[in-house]
């Protein structure tokens, strides 16, 4: 089941290691001329090209650790992921609490360069690696009766200083439909830039479905259940007139208190251009999963 | 002599012009950061700007609102730096407005769509239209021309404006962290504590002496 979906990138498009350290030293340089920066800023950006890893390693929402940008990177450091244990429960033929190494053995881990949009209006270009999770599913034995499957993030209460103040309720959770989970474009992290994920990205193991706002994303997984019926969702619970269960990026379906029309790429400074927002991420592939659906209405 | 004597006195000699020097020089300082991305502005330095003048603004329309209450209720006297304090929280949300305008959201077209159709933009912005006319008469010659009453009435519009301000910020954020609640906490205190008590316990008073009677 793995490699059903080849990047549209390469791998010669991950920055090595070096260059990615430098660019951002680069940006900064050219930032200093300012009018250089405003006239080739995001321009100079390639559209594809990942961002570097203290763009995607700095900006982060994670409210466990508080809600600022920065409180992930600066936070995340005390969660202990290590051992790291996953329940997989409901309607499979595998339930069981699995180590993470058992969890993952016999997938195949791959290079995925994915768009990323947040629901904020921000994007960055991510390249992860991870294996598929229609593989795990497969692995784990899905029944016939399951429609659903629910994701549960990790509650460390004391090495997480945002769920000691409460700001929203924990344990974060998330859902898909069972045909969006089971889609080669829905991959689980364990990686990023040929590294361990860091831990403010959702380390040691998290979702990612790039055609959907970036919270759908959920981080540092504990619990996979396979439902029924469809799962309570963070976002969803806290403002349903905000966050939609689906939260497909859908640039014509503005966020009530923003447009969704266009989005800012990290990383081009303070002069970077607005980009347009694509329908699905720029995933049209996804569209046939919501055939016959009202995306205004069902977002 | 009072401890609140002694403060005039001390701050007697003060002069309010640095005021002005240090508001400048600290937005200019943050806008520095801001593009080559220092401190607190990492990787996306337009939002945290944004953010950071506009709370700015806030805390300074507070401290603008904290001279009376602390006269009445203290006796230390700040009124000739209130001037200062509250043409820098314009001048602050005058460049968090434009940082807005400019930086973020970039084309009039989307600019006017937000204000119309954002509420959190619309109070936001009704709040920095209530500060235009506040800005332009902060000086004496406006003052004599307008006559204090009037003047004074008109500088009332800060309560409104601090009010929008405080909502705008609990409207934008996700979620329910605290800050914003602490400065629309501050911003209430301070008008509550201008409320005229005499007259308040002039009327509750007597009506409950009349229902015991």
């Amino acid at each position: 089941m793995a490699h059903r979906w080849k990047n549209d990138m390469t791998p010669a498009d991950v920055t090595p290691k070096s260059l990615f350290l430098n660019r951002r030293q680069l940006i900064a340089g050219t930032a200093g001329l300012g009018a250089i920066a405003m006239a080739g800023g995001a321009q100079a950006q390639d559209a594809m090209t990942p961002n570097t890893l203290e763009e995607i390693t700095t900006y982060n929402n994670f409210y466990e650790f508080g809600t600022g940008k920065s409180d992930p990177a600066n936070n995340a450091e005390a969660m202990v992921i290590d051992p790291w244990t996953v329940t997989v429960d409901g309607l499979v033929d595998n339930p069981g609490d699995y180590s993470l190494a058992d969890l993952t053995e016999g997938l195949t881990i791959e290079e995925r360069i994915y768009r990323f949009r947040c629901v904020e209006a921000w994007s960055m270009v991510v390249p992860w690696q991870g294996f598929e999770l229609a593989d795990l599913l497969a692995k784990v034995g899905v029944q016939g009766d399951a429609k659903y499957v629910a994701f549960e993030t990790v509650v460390q209460p004391e090495n997480m200083p945002g769920v000691r103040s409460r700001v929203i309720d924990f344990p974060y959770v998330e859902g898909l439909r069972l045909d969006e989970a089971m889609h080669p474009l829905t991959m689980m992290a364990t990686g990023l830039y040929g590294a361990p994920l860091p831990k403010q990205s959702g380390a040691p193991l998290r979702l990612v479905v790039p055609w959907k706002y970036g919270f759908k994303s959920i981080k540092s997984i504990v619990k996979i259940s396979l439902v029924a019926e469809q799962p309570e969702a963070t976002w969803n619970n806290i403002n349903p007139r905000e966050y939609g269960f689906y939260s497909n990026v859908n640039p014509g379906v503005d966020h009530p208190r923003w447009s969704q029309a266009t989005e800012r790429r990290i990383g081009g400074g303070l002069f970077a251009s607005r980009q347009d927002t694509l329908m699905f991420n720029g995933y049209d592939e996804v569209a046939s999963l919501y055939d016959g659906m009202d995306l205004s209405k069902e977002f | 002599m009072s401890a609140a004597t002694t403060i005039n006195g001390g701050l007697r000699r003060v002069p309010a012009w640095p005021l002005y020097i240090l508001g400048a020089g600290y937005m200019v300082w943050e806008f520095w950061q801001a593009l080559n991305g220092l401190g607190p502005y990492g990787v996306e330095p337009i939002n945290v700007l944004e953010r950071e003048y506009g709370e700015i603004a806030l805390i300074l329309l507070i401290a603008g609102l904290t001279v009376t209450p602390l006269r009445t209720w203290t006796g230390v006297n700040l009124i000739k730096f209130r001037r200062a304090i509250g043409l820098l929280a314009f001048f602050y949300v005058l460049a968090h407005f434009l940082v807005f305008t400019v930086l973020d959201v970039q084309t009039i077209g989307r600019v006017v769509t937000e204000v119309i159709k954002r509420p959190y933009v619309t109070v936001g912005f009704l709040g920095f239209l209530a500060l235009i006319p506040l800005a332009v008469t902060s000086n004496n010659w406006s003052i004599r021309r307008i006559g204090p009453v009037r003047w004074r009435r008109l500088h009332k519009l800060t309560y409104p404006a601090a009010l929008l301000g405080a909502l705008h910020y609990i409207w934008l954020v996700k979620g329910w962290p605290l800050e914003p609640f602490l400065y629309m906490g501050a911003v209430i205190a301070l008008l509550v504590l201008r409320l005229n008590w005499t007259k308040i316990r002039a009327i509750l008073i007597p009506s409950r002496q009349q229902t015991n009677s």
